[in-house]
């Protein structure tokens, strides 16, 4: 999804670079080695790395609210059960990435911190509400299959721990598309009411779900160093027509419109052209005026001091267990 | 207000019996018991494991990625330490 972070500047001193040392770096990336926790890397290839792996985290757990707002409320135990596995595996992808982005030298507790904190940025689309049931079919069908066309790639990314989380993330996640097409096969094949809370909720996923990757390639500059790291496989502009491509179809057959009337096959070459993405939009979600990007951080945050503790708590307890380990066996000595 | 931090764990999994575990991850947690639970919680959702090993991330020691050359390079030269190096007749049959 979530490589929204690639298209941003770096921030932090400039720092000069070995130049020797960055030849051989680059080396072993154009030879399609794959960088190690304990590799020299340069910092700027670190701190895109930390910011990028982070702030998928983030959108991770992010993800999971809009969701979760549905698992109470799913029409079926069987639909339930399967809302429930998906925001758990949400949470599960979150902590593979938190892991991932640790061993670049940063601490979870510091990365949460600056997501609590509003300093740290997640995905634009998880700022845009869950009106009904018919959502929770448009985000597992749009916004996951976006996610996966994103990720898939990633999958092959320089950096080894990254990738390797990326791959069990892809794995899990064909099972969240698929079940979200399959809530909105259901919705267009029942009565016209259910119809047409399937078009309304494609009505209003669509465009945002395009803005998931990111702005056009004309206007993102950074892509194109993560491109020569090769942490970034696409550009923004190739990964979302191959969404386009991919989805277009999906969505006819399920009797649906998109809400784009520029929306055209091309012939000639074989992809779908869309109308222009209001990018306005885009920036105003991303930063922070979206319509739900309070209530996300402000559910986070209580989460978290909820939670406080029972962090404690655990800690205490082991702190506990461990002493009194340690006054048996001096007093057995 | 900053946070005490949760102790670090590598988890290895053995998917099979007959196999040997293997590194899948790691998780945060206060205790052993607790990291075997998160583990079993982030890493076995599909059926992925039959027993987890959990160990303190701190207690494993690592070779150097820069002494790489002089540990592993001079088995590059000792093809004697493999089989096809040796040769013989196809008369004596499969060896």
């Amino acid at each position: 999804m979530y490589s929204q972070a690639l298209n941003e500047r770096v921030e932090g001193p400039r720092i000069v670079e070995d130049p020797e040392k960055l030849a051989a770096f680059q080396a072993r990336i154009d030879a399609e080695e794959r960088i190690e926790p304990n590799d020299w890397m340069p910092e700027a290839y670190r701190r895109t790395l930390i910011r990028q792996i982070s702030q998928h985290a983030h959108s991770e757990v992010v993800g999971m609210l809009p969701e979760g707002n549905w698992i109470t409320r799913a029409p079926s135990l069987r639909r339930k059960a399967a809302l429930l596995a998906k925001v758990q595996d949400e949470g599960g992808h979150g902590l593979y990435l938190y892991a991932a982005a640790e061993t670049l030298g940063v601490s979870r507790e510091e990365l949460y911190e600056q997501l609590l904190a509003g300093k740290a940025k997640y995905s634009s689309i998880f700022n845009y509400p869950t009106l009904t049931w018919a959502d929770i079919g448009c985000i597992g069908w749009l916004v996951d299959g976006a996610a996966i066309m994103n990720q898939i790639p990633l999958c092959r990314t320089s950096y080894g721990p990254y990738a390797r989380a990326m791959i069990r993330i892809c794995k899990e996640e064909s099972f969240h598309q698929r079940q979200g097409y399959e809530i909105m096969l259901t919705l267009c094949r029942g009565t016209p009411e259910q119809k047409a809370m399937a078009q309304d909720a494609l009505n209003r996923w669509w465009w945002p779900a395009l803005m998931m990757f990111g702005p056009p390639d004309s206007e993102s500059q950074h892509t194109e160093q993560s491109m020569r790291w090769k942490i970034k496989r696409f550009t923004n502009d190739e990964l979302r027509q191959k969404f386009v491509d991919a989805t277009v179809p999906q969505g006819l057959y399920l009797g649906l419109t998109f809400p784009d009337p520029e929306l055209r096959y091309d012939e000639t070459t074989g992809h779908w052209r869309f109308g222009k993405i209001d990018w306005e939009e885009f920036k105003r979600v991303l930063a922070g005026h979206g319509p739900c990007n309070r209530e996300r951080l402000a559910a986070r945050r209580k989460a978290h001091e909820d939670g406080a503790w029972v962090r404690e708590a655990a800690l205490a307890h082991a702190a506990k267990r461990r002493a009194r380990e340690r006054a048996q066996r001096i007093a057995a000595e | 207000m900053a946070e005490a931090k949760m102790p670090l764990w590598e988890v290895f999994i053995r998917s099979r019996t007959g196999l040997a575990h293997r590194h899948v991850g790691s998780v945060h947690a206060p205790d052993a018991e607790m990291a075997l639970q998160a583990a079993r919680d982030t890493y076995t959702r599909r059926g992925e494991g039959l027993s987890i090993w959990v160990v303190p991330s701190a207690a494993i020691t690592a070779s150097d990625p820069a002494d790489k050359g002089p540990l592993f390079e001079p088995t590059a030269s000792k093809i004697y330490r493999h089989p096809s190096f040796y040769e013989i007749p196809e008369e004596v049959g499969h060896m």
